[in-house]
């Protein structure tokens, strides 16, 4: 039992950042029908810039924003320079996700260049070797700051969705773009702005990645494949959907790594999204829309 | 392009004599490189002939039938594993090569039922995982990988009194001509015009008659079939297999391959080979770089042309034949 609940808790701290990467996945998919390929890499973009702020000796609560802020601006610039010509161009959905394929090569390529492919230690201010003790269960620092940053993320991007203006016309946009345009909502800005947000949450999710695994240029590829593997779990557009495919992907990870095997820690995640798709082809909370012909 | 009278027409392979002309010449010349090609031109034709039949049949599923998959390392992984321990056993090189292709198309047909019902990131997160699935299997069970130091297969046999790099050169360039003549006679018929319209529009082609189960799976068995082959070709091209020849970026550059190449076109699978193939090659000091041209390329083919070198290839053409008018 005690084994239990620690599995639980790393389940949840890790899942709770699947979640922010799954959560960056949605907003963008639900605004612009995209699947974002390149999610994984603008995180680590944005890491690995947050590593030579560190580095060059800036404080942590300023390389933080900083970094949030660098991938923020690398998203809307991608959005801007490359997705809104290809749509002017009329380019499909296959052709859309081929772009952010593109993308995250080119920025592979970018971070092996301006970084080296070997792995870096960031200097975080958390460090997963301090340890509480509550009653039988041990909880490390670096785990519950993970979870607290996972629950704190989750939260504001809540309220902002649902509380202000901008989270209004976000769904508006979402729903049905060209009556969102009709009625005078910059529509390019709100997009902009949704790919600028799910990139601030991946180098969250990066930066708080970073101390437990290995900082190289590969990192965030597993984590981005379970953050979009949760997306998928809640469904591809729905955001709690994210947050809860997330913590799960994170629960069952742990558990199959406590109690199966550790080997196929990475894989019987999957096993179980390609059962629940077959039963529920939309993932748990999705509502896709209807075709027409 | 032109005219097309009768059924007869629409299927002949070579429209104009000239065509032919080219298309005589072009096999003639690779059936002579040996002759007055150098070692690292033969190494380059063979791996593009085996590649290209492997970017042919993905381009059959994501370009025909418009199936988004990722998990072609896997399948990859499974023809190459299953060929060399056919080998293994002592199984001659054809039937090893055939028994590699079913036992890829078998897990197709598996990987192809959840197909049928789900669709777009759905469909890519399944096969995705199914590409790690089996990355994890192989990596993990080192009776399938052969252990640590990777499955050793036979290489091809020196025959004719040729080099042993001549004959797998041959054998390459036969299984690549054969893989696209048959690739040309399938979108032709009807089954490739089930695919087709099954890309465009699945619920619509139901109501036309198509039996969506039965060429949805048809395509996914098809598509790793030609998969299978590839990855049995390059392990015997090798001599040497292990897991991680078979990861989730392998996956990304055939992916890529097909979309430079040009999607639902078989002599783009050919260019799309060829790129992925001569890029690293030429580009073999700045290695850094070269995911970065694959980006660049992809990103401009898809916003400036995005039938990809293929569709460039096929203005070019027409451009020549009708100069000087435009």
């Amino acid at each position: 039992m005690v084994n239990f609940i620690q599995y639980l808790i790393s389940g949840l701290s890790a899942g709770s950042l699947y979640a922010l990467v799954a959560l960056g996945i949605v907003l963008i998919y639900r605004s612009t029908r995209i699947l974002n390929f390149a999610h994984g890499d603008m995180a680590t973009m944005g890491t690995f810039f947050a590593f030579s702020l560190l580095s060059w000796r800036f404080p942590f609560y300023l390389a933080l924003p900083l970094s949030m802020l660098f991938g923020a601006l690398l998203a809307v610039a991608f959005y801007f320079s490359i997705i809104v010509p290809a749509q002017r161009r009329d380019a499909t959905m296959l052709g859309q996700i081929t772009l952010t394929v593109g993308l995250s090569m080119i920025f592979q390529g970018a971070i092996i260049y301006l970084w080296g492919t070997d792995s870096k230690m960031l200097s975080f201010p958390l460090s997963d070797t301090k340890t509480w003790q509550l009653g039988p269960i041990y909880l490390n620092e670096l785990s519950v700051g993970t979870l607290i940053v996972g629950i704190l993320g989750s939260l504001l991007l809540y309220i902002l969705i649902q509380k202000t203006r901008l989270g209004l016309a976000m769904k508006a946009t979402s729903e049905n773009l060209p009556a969102a345009q009709t009625l005078g909502i910059p529509t390019r800005t709100i997009l902009a702005t949704s790919w600028g947000l799910a990139a601030l949450l991946g180098v969250v999710a990066g930066l708080f990645l970073a101390p437990a695994l290995i900082l190289d240029p590969f990192f965030m590829l597993e984590p981005f494949l379970k953050g979009f593997a949760g997306a998928i779990l809640g469904g591809m557009n729905s955001l709690p959907g994210a947050i809860i495919g997330g913590l799960l992907i994170g629960i069952i990870e742990n558990l199959c790594g406590g109690y199966i095997s550790l080997e196929f820690k990475n894989t019987v995640p999957f096993i179980i999204i390609i059962i629940v798709l077959l039963f529920k082809h939309e993932g748990l909370l999705g509502k896709e829309f209807k075709e027409r012909i | 392009m032109n005219l097309v009278e009768s059924y007869k027409d629409d299927l002949k392979l070579i429209e104009k004599p000239w065509t032919g002309c080219w298309i005589t010449m072009t096999v003639i010349a690779l059936l002579l490189l040996p002759w007055f090609g150098n070692e690292h031109l033969i190494y380059m034709g063979t791996l593009i002939f085996i590649v290209s039949v492997g970017i042919m049949g993905q381009n059959i599923l994501i370009g025909y039938t418009g199936q988004i998959s990722l998990g072609q390392a896997g399948f990859l992984a499974i023809g190459a594993f299953s060929f060399g321990h056919m080998a293994q056993m002592g199984l001659p090189i054809g039937l090893a090569l055939l028994g590699a292709g079913c036992m890829a198309a078998f897990f197709g047909v598996l990987v192809g039922f959840p197909s049928l019902r789900l669709k777009g990131p759905y469909l890519a997160i399944v096969t995705l995982g199914f590409g790690i699935a089996v990355y994890q299997t192989f990596a993990s069970f080192e009776v399938l990988s052969g252990g640590r130091m990777g499955l050793v297969i036979p290489k091809f046999p020196a025959l004719f009194g040729l080099t042993r790099e001549a004959s797998m050169y041959y054998f390459s360039l036969f299984l690549g001509i054969a893989f696209t003549l048959a690739t040309y006679n399938l979108i032709s018929s009807y089954m490739g015009r089930a695919f087709v319209a099954i890309r465009d529009n699945d619920i619509a082609a139901e109501v036309l008659g198509v039996n969506l189960t039965r060429y949805k799976l048809l395509s996914f068995a098809i598509s790793s079939f030609y998969t299978g082959i590839h990855g049995a070709m390059f392990a015997m091209f090798m001599g040497f297999i292990d897991p991680q020849m078979f990861n989730f970026s392998e996956s990304l550059i055939i992916f890529v391959a097909v979309v430079i190449g040009g999607l639902a076109s078989v002599e783009g699978a050919i260019f799309g080979a060829a790129f992925v193939i001569l890029v690293p090659q030429v580009f073999s000091g700045y290695k850094e770089f070269v995911p970065v041209i694959f980006g660049v390329t992809v990103i401009f083919i898809m916003i400036f042309e995005p039938l990809g070198l293929a569709g460039r290839w096929f203005k070019m053409r027409l451009y020549y034949r009708n100069w000087p008018f435009r």
